[in-house]
């Protein structure tokens, strides 16, 4: 049933414009910026070989690419996650799942694996540039897959906040510009309270880009893992309460 | 269905399809209960769009739900599909309990809002199919079920074609045949036959009536004239509460002839037919005509002949003048009429 769902609403990216649109401006973008980075470290190459212990390829390509990838994501999600459950309440269609012998959570689910498989195959695309890199250089292997898992996990995160936001309001426009207020504000929230020990460690640990930082650098840290599983399990959970919530108020 | 009108449409149906019998209403006695509401509640911030509404509906029934707009009719039929959770009361669906088995009583419904609920990117095919999936039909049985429906709701030549660019009657059987393709012995129709031409709307009529030998069928309308040619049974909502429940050809029996048209060619004064007895109101239309306004159960032609005999009012017509159903319902949905 889940995947019933998640079938249908790739489908329905797919035909609209809206998801070609994104994956070609996104594959472009990314590509300029792959580059630009290709070239610089090829003018560095020669300085990196006196160095002991120099940062290769995969650091000074693959990171900073999927660090700008993050940010992409950011952008774009909020216009991915917009419609999701808003624009099927003002349409109507929505009246068709909830009175399919289908439950919240398989709606909530089928919807939310819909986008997040859409924005993987987006991640794999954007994984594919550096991964031409192995022709002629030593890639680390260990680095690229964090930093593939890391946007990954950050795509899920984002979808589910989005998703939470989409359900609440019958305006995807509303939802998108809530999404995206939300998202920036959990990504930069790490620069408030930098003096501060206790404060600081605690805004730290709330951004979402502390933990993908970290899985950039190649370290996998469970917890990094964990924070993100639990910001996505939290919002799908909101979600599928204000979903049962809303055949209570509507 | 022993009524009398409810046979005159069984007459008129013209045999459609039989071999699309529902497995789940094969099962089902004759008559059996298919849908039992008790003490339906159910309010909009303070106030009570649905007010303690209890009906049972049978296989072979077709029930009008009838009342102006706002009267609460499409919040019960939302209530009924499990899209709106009420406030207090009962929903049992084909034995099931609405809000304890949801998922069971939803597999017997089959629901087409107002609005059909249809994406408008998809082409009918798979818009079809998409909500035979959720309803876990399987995939043979999905490639059977969607033949037959398209067939039986006249959509077998549009399969390919895009939604969006359906009309608006195209896109109400899309609906229709959405609700119909798991085969669900109870169907909840809000309005169904709202915009549609007058070809479509007896079409429409004709499919529904059809439905209705087998299985158990709900719709709402604020149209009286849908009712009587659509329906077994009626029920009007006022303002959130029923105000009248019963087979339609009680209602049509209920308040008829309480008007007897008379001509003479040799009128006495009106005053002489006002004493005749059972007569409440005597209205003059001219040309030695009137209308005789009697109470519903006194037998007044009986004595308007004797009279007309004896004192020579050389009368050449006498006609039971029906209330209108129009009437009925104004009284019964407006005004505060006895029931």
């Amino acid at each position: 049933m889940i995947l019933t769902i998640a079938a249908r609403e790739l489908r329905g990216l797919f035909l609209s414009p809206l998801a070609w649109t994104l994956l070609a401006v996104v594959q472009g973008l990314l590509a300029w910026i792959f580059l630009i980075l290709v070239g610089d470290f090829r003018n560095l190459q020669g300085r990196l070989a006196l160095l002991d212990n120099a940062p290769g390829v995969t650091d000074l390509v693959a990171a900073p690419l999927f660090r700008v990838a993050a940010w992409v994501l950011l952008l774009l999600t909020p216009l991915l996650t917009m419609r999701l459950l808003s624009e099927e309440r003002r349409t109507g269609t929505l009246d068709l799942l909830l009175s399919a012998p289908v439950g919240s959570t398989a709606i909530v689910l089928g919807k939310y694996l819909g986008v997040v498989l859409f924005l993987s195959g987006l991640i794999v695309l954007v994984a594919l540039m550096p991964l031409t890199l192995a022709a002629g250089a030593p890639l680390d292997s260990g680095k690229l897959l964090a930093g593939v898992l890391g946007l990954i996990l950050l795509a899920g995160s984002f979808t589910a906040a989005g998703l939470y936001l989409s359900a609440l309001t019958i305006q995807p426009a509303l939802a998108a510009m809530a999404t995206f207020g939300l998202l920036l504000l959990l990504w930069v929230v790490d620069m408030a309270g930098a003096g501060q020990k206790a404060l600081g460690s605690l805004f730290a640990y709330l951004s979402l880009s502390r933990h993908y930082d970290a899985l950039l650098l190649g370290l996998f840290d469970s917890a990094d893992v964990a924070y993100y599983l639990l910001f996505i399990a939290a919002f799908l959970g909101l979600t599928i309460r204000r979903l049962d919530d809303a055949r209570l108020r509507d | 269905m022993s009524d009398g009108l409810g046979r005159l449409f069984q007459s008129k149906i013209t045999n459609n399809t039989a071999a699309h019998r529902p497995k789940l209403v094969e099962n089902v006695m004759k008559g059996e209960r298919l849908v039992q509401v008790e003490r339906l509640t159910r309010s909009y911030g303070g106030i009570r769009a649905v007010d303690e509404i209890s009906f049972t509906l049978r296989k072979g029934q077709v029930l009008g739900f009838l009342g102006l707009n706002g009267a609460g009719k499409s919040t019960t039929m939302r209530m009924l599909a499990g899209v709106l959770a009420p406030d207090a009361g009962r929903i049992a669906i084909n034995g099931a309990d609405l809000l304890d088995q949801p998922r069971q009583a939803k597999q017997s419904i089959g629901y087409l809002p107002e609005q059909p609920p249809l994406y408008r990117e998809l082409t009918v095919d798979e818009q079809l199919r998409y909500s035979a999936r959720l309803h876990g039909l399987d995939h043979a049985t999905c490639r059977q079920a969607l033949l037959q429906t398209k067939e039986r709701c006249g959509l077998a030549d549009v399969g390919r074609r895009l939604i969006g660019n359906l009309s608006k009657g195209y896109r109400q059987r899309v609906g229709l045949a959405q609700a119909l393709l798991h085969d669900p012995p109870v169907l909840v129709l809000d309005e169904p036959t709202v915009g549609l031409d007058p070809f479509q709307l007896r079409e429409m009529r004709g499919l529904i009536r059809t439905l209705g030998r087998d299985r158990g069928v709900i719709l709402s309308t604020h149209l009286l004239p849908e009712v009587q040619a659509t329906c077994t049974h009626v029920q009007i909502i006022r303002a959130g509460r029923l105000v009248y429940a019963g087979a339609l050809a009680d209602l049509e029996r209920q308040r008829c002839s309480t008007h007897l048209r008379v001509g003479l060619n040799a009128p006495p004064p009106a005053v002489n037919l006002a004493q005749l007895p059972g007569v409440v109101q005597v209205e003059e239309l001219g040309v030695g005509r009137f209308r005789l306004h009697h109470a519903p159960d006194a037998a007044l032609h009986q004595a308007v002949l004797e009279r007309a005999c004896a004192d020579g009012w050389d009368l050449w017509e006498i006609t039971p003048e029906h209330a209108g159903l129009e009437q009925i319902f104004v009284d019964l949905t407006l005004g505060d009429a006895p029931i």
